[in-house]
């Protein structure tokens, strides 16, 4: 899909307009972050956990090139093929190579990211197959025509009356007066209406949430058991997914499953975990006749041994996203691509350009809860601020931003002209405000108080409480 | 021209500022992978008793909308499905994995109960298959493709009944892994029968893993639709574990 992050400030204001949007993301507010902290309470060993996690997926990009044609290796054994896509558009030609060699004319998909980031769908429908999306989630989405809003639970965005909506335009062979009022029947009506297509399909699409050296095999975690019914019951298995999402072995991956789950949506283990090892086997009464894996790079390799590095740790477990304060008031949609939130705001400008993204890593609080809650301790906030400097540096943020900035520098490297500036502003408005206690409107701050009440300035600043702090500590001495 | 792979694996050693790994190196990684040593395994299980860790694996097991009947012998299974196919109103009709290990059950005790067996269809309501392992961690089955255990019948049907042994509960996944490994696949793949191990190879001779390994934990279900839960998204609404009491294995 098109990026649109370069009208994130507007989205944001859509999103934050929206009343639809604004319920739908109330309830996923409290939910994702409270079942994960039950989660990881049960689990003391949590913390070292993670600490394990990161040490392996450094060991695997110090190491990747190695790893990555051990698994090829090892996939060719189990009588598996091994295609590499240096961007999106090889990658959708070998997707498509694939199909057409199959004869496929319906494929069914399970979740997956790259397929969004690679935009496939689009891809097949152009060239007379038809993709068919089996998470519901993807589901809805897909018939509603518009792109993931969150990277595990895409409809997040959605109440269940938006959902009915596109059921009864969407399935019109059923009964027009049937009723639709809770997720139950909704989620009813999804399985009948998707079961065929599943047996249907002649080629099953899914990613691959880690892929096994030791093996060469994919793992998929999913709830819903749509990405196996995906890849087990149509001829062809085609995996695709991203190069860093290697493993060495299955410990490893196991050390990485018990950080995902309880990271993504709080569950002890997803429903289903499934390793996918080769075509199916002699005497196999079921399963794919052949398998493949798409390996991608799209931008992916570009980012090792550089700042942006540790961007490749990530699982995708999405808690970054649910404990964003930015993502939670203006919702996925506003970050104009595939991958929102902060692990969007580092990941965006790395595979589509700062300066079509260079918004969001900008749209941060920086108060540090998605490094705090990664599974594996990506520094986000780090990385958005790298992404900054370079906006700076590259001369792409708007002439009065930079100029400001620059002004602010200078003055800020010189600490008593900054004091002596700060103790004016401070006493200006501190009188100005001294009756109300608060502004409505400010000259040059419209940005600000247009939302919110600015404070006025009350008592001493901070420089000279803490100067007398250090004299009585001094005296005390 | 370059092909993608050279390309992809050139811009990585490039970025990391390096040739490709060096023999002493690579032989470190090779062993790294073929010690397959084990990460920190939590002690939630692992510092358990057999008999302990067969609790946990049930408490897990439930708190996840599994349910578990607890039985003194094989010879029960029959009995157990019958009863739990009547209390969930479901019709006596079951597709039973065409495992070996089911041969024993000796469903003629239940003449009511029709079985079919083979891989699932759609028209499916029911299955019952066998299973490697619990995993008490996390409440998990471990069951492993094959000939005799395909694996849409984990799937398909929406209620699936697993006959699970207790002697078969482990810790941890690590521990699950190993049995992976050391399954001896009776099925060799064409043109490797004369191979002295007798099982399908990976790269490195070591053996090739099931073509389809499940991990399930509890029934399907989807949080999708304003983040409540439904079971029985696509797989299984209702997921029943038999287990089987019998004799804890030998230390």
């Amino acid at each position: 899909m098109q990026p649109t992050s370069r009208s994130f400030p507007a989205n944001a204001r859509a999103g934050l307009a929206d009343p639809v949007l604004q319920q739908a993301l109330g309830l996923a507010r409290t939910g994702f972050p409270q079942r994960r902290l039950e989660a990881i309470a049960r689990l003391p060993e949590f913390e070292d956990l993670r600490e394990e996690g990161r040490a392996i997926k450094d060991h695997v990009l110090a190491h990747l090139d190695f790893y990555l044609e051990l698994y090829e290796r090892n996939v060719i054994a189990s009588g598996g093929h091994v295609h590499w896509a240096r961007n999106a558009e090889e990658a959708r030609a070998a997707i498509l190579d694939i199909c057409r060699a199959a004869n496929a004319k319906i494929v069914t998909k399970g979740k997956s990211m790259v397929a969004e980031e690679i935009a496939l769908n689009e891809h097949l429908e152009q060239n007379g197959i038809t993709p068919v999306e089996t998470d519901l989630g993807e589901y809805i989405i897909q018939l509603r025509h518009e792109p993931p809003s969150h990277i595990i639970a895409p409809a997040i965005h959605l109440m269940k009356e938006q959902v009915a909506d596109a059921f009864r335009s969407a399935h019109t062979e059923l009964d027009p007066a049937r009723p639709l009022g809770d997720p139950r029947a909704l989620c009813d009506e999804a399985r009948t209406v998707l079961r065929p297509r599943f047996l249907a399909a002649d080629v099953g699409i899914t990613g691959a949430n880690f892929i096994v050296a030791e093996t060469g095999s994919s793992i998929i975690v999913t709830n819903e058991g749509n990405g196996d019914l995906t890849q087990i019951l149509p001829r062809v298995h085609i995996a695709v997914t991203g190069i860093e999402k290697v493993v060495p072995t299955l410990e490893d991956a196991a050390t990485l499953l018990r950080l995902l789950a309880r990271s993504a949506t709080g569950q002890e283990f997803s429903s289903y975990t499934t390793i996918s090892t080769g075509p199916r086997r002699p005497g196999d009464l079921d399963g794919p006749e052949e398998y493949h894996v798409v390996l991608v790079d799209n931008g992916r390799s570009a980012l090792l041994g550089g700042e942006f590095q540790d961007m490749l740790r990530c699982l995708r477990c999405a808690a970054c996203l649910n404990h964003c304060p930015v993502y939670a008031a203006v919702g996925g949609h506003a970050y104009g691509w595939v991958y929102p939130g902060p692990m969007g705001a580092v990941l965006t400008p790395a595979l589509v350009g700062v300066g079509e993204a260079g918004h969001l890593p900008n749209a941060s609080t920086f108060c540090g809860r998605c490094e705090s809650v990664c599974p594996v301790k990506i520094p986000l906030p780090r990385m958005m601020r790298h992404w900054r400097e370079r906006e700076f540096a590259w001369k792409l943020s708007p002439p009065v931003y930079r100029s400001g900035l620059r002004l602010w520098a200078w003055v800020a490297q010189r600490p008593a002209l900054y004091h002596a500036l700060a103790g004016i502003a401070s006493r200006v408005l501190g009188w100005a405000g001294i009756h109300r206690g608060r502004f409505r409107s400010l000259p040059l701050a419209s940005g600000w108080t247009a939302v919110r009440d600015m404070p006025a300035p009350q008592g001493r600043s901070f420089q000279s409480l803490w100067a007398e702090h250090r004299r009585h500590q001094g005296r005390s001495r | 021209m370059n092909t993608a792979r050279d390309d992809i694996l050139g811009g990585i050693r490039r970025a990391l500022r390096r040739g490709p790994v060096s023999s002493e190196n690579g032989a470190e990684l090779h062993e790294r992978v073929a010690t397959h040593r084990r990460n920190l395994v939590p002690a939630r299980a692992a510092a358990l008793g057999h008999r302990s860790r067969v609790e946990l694996f049930i408490a897990m097991a439930e708190a996840v909308q599994t349910t578990v009947a607890r039985i003194s012998s094989e010879g029960d299974i029959p009995a157990e499905v019958a009863r739990y196919l009547a209390a969930e109103n479901l019709p006596a009709e079951l597709v039973l994995a065409p495992d070996a290990s089911l041969d024993r059950i000796p469903w003629d005790q239940r003449p009511l109960l029709q079985i079919r067996r083979g891989r699932a269809e759609a028209h499916d309501a029911v299955s019952l298959t066998p299973c490697l392992a619990g995993i008490a961690e996390t409440g998990t089955l471990l069951l492993a493709s094959g000939p005799g255990t395909p694996s849409t019948l984990n799937f398909l049907p929406d209620t699936h009944i697993v006959v699970l042994h207790a002697s078969r509960v482990v810790a941890s996944y690590e521990d699950g892994w190993d049995l992976l490994r050391n399954l001896n696949n009776p099925s060799p793949q064409a043109g490797e029968v004369d191979r002295p191990t007798g099982g399908p190879e990976g790269a490195d001779g070591a053996p090739l893993l099931p073509r389809t390994v499940n991990l399930i934990t509890g029934p399907s279900r989807t949080g999708d639709i304003e983040q409540r839960i439904q079971l029985g998204a696509h797989g299984p609404r209702r997921l029943h574990i038999v287990l089987v009491e019998d004799a804890p294995p030998q230390p």
